[in-house]
């Protein structure tokens, strides 16, 4: 028999040891090139505004309504679900991960009705995103009020 | 070459910032739901005490498309409306500055249950 470095049980453990740092460093990696990658499309999206000649205000809402719709439709085509656990936080962060979160209960819940199903379930994630994120605007912005206030 | 640039900005910084959610994931029992709050929170806690335009101005769609965008907008949007309504733009601001793209989300969310169905998860 020819001669073995480690026994199958060492074999194992060294891997255990070894596995963890790896993948972690996978997860990164993925998170990274996908949502970098989101972004990139959102710059280019950006300049094409800019070269359509879109105004300051109305560039970002195309930017912004043409990453949604590529989000949705890639979530009703099955597609995004799959970048998803590919990529982790790499798709969940982007605004396309929110368009996802907004149309993926939508289809799965169509069984349970128009209005309590897709109609509700429609903010399932939007809905503490939007009220957190709502409510956090309104304070900034009587903070900012206050502070005005105070240095006039 | 200045627009190499642009999108090498906005992919390095975009891909730190989903780094920075997928650290959570990872390193803590956070629900997904409560990163994306925190993440929007966030956003618009950093616009307001300035630190997040900054990083706009820089990224571009980098700093913008993330769901901390989504907060900077959100904030962006009641602080112009401070300056040009006074106090109850802080009720408006937000929701005008970021409603294209949550209508849009909303309006194909809708429209995506009407033609597909649902998938086996994969």
């Amino acid at each position: 028999m020819s001669r073995q470095p480690f026994t199958p049980d060492q074999y194992r453990e060294l891997v255990s040891k070894l596995t963890p740092p790896s993948r972690m460093l996978r997860g990164y990696w993925r998170a990274f090139w996908v949502g970098g990658l989101i972004c990139a499309v959102g710059q280019a999206l950006t300049l094409w505004a800019e070269k359509l000649n879109l105004g300051e205000v109305t560039a970002p809402m195309f930017t912004t309504s043409v990453l949604v719709f590529a989000g949705t439709t890639l979530t009703g085509l099955g597609v995004y679900d799959r970048i998803g656990k590919y990529a982790g936080a790499g798709s969940a962060i982007p605004v396309t991960g929110f368009a996802n979160s907004v149309a993926a209960p939508a289809i799965e819940f169509q069984r349970e009705g128009a209005i309590m199903g897709v109609g509700a379930r429609l903010f399932t994630l939007a809905g503490p995103v939007l009220a957190y994120g709502i409510a956090s605007s309104v304070a900034v912005g009587i903070l900012y009020w206050l502070a005005r206030g105070w240095v006039l | 070459m200045d627009t190499v640039w642009l999108f090498v900005k906005a992919f390095v910084v975009g891909g730190l910032i989903c780094d920075a959610g997928q650290f959570l994931i990872m390193n803590t029992k956070l629900t997904n739901a409560r990163i994306l709050v925190l993440f929007v929170t966030g956003g618009a806690l950093l616009t307001g005490i300035g630190l997040y335009k900054p990083l706009v101005d820089f990224a571009g769609a980098g700093a913008t498309v993330p769901l901390t965008g989504f907060g900077y907008s959100l904030a962006m949007g009641a602080i112009e409306a401070v300056n040009r309504y006074g106090f109850w733009g802080a009720f408006s601001g937000g929701v005008t500055r970021t409603a294209a793209g949550v209508t849009a989300a909303i309006v194909f969310g809708l429209l995506n249950a009407l033609i597909f169905k649902p998938h086996a998860k994969p």
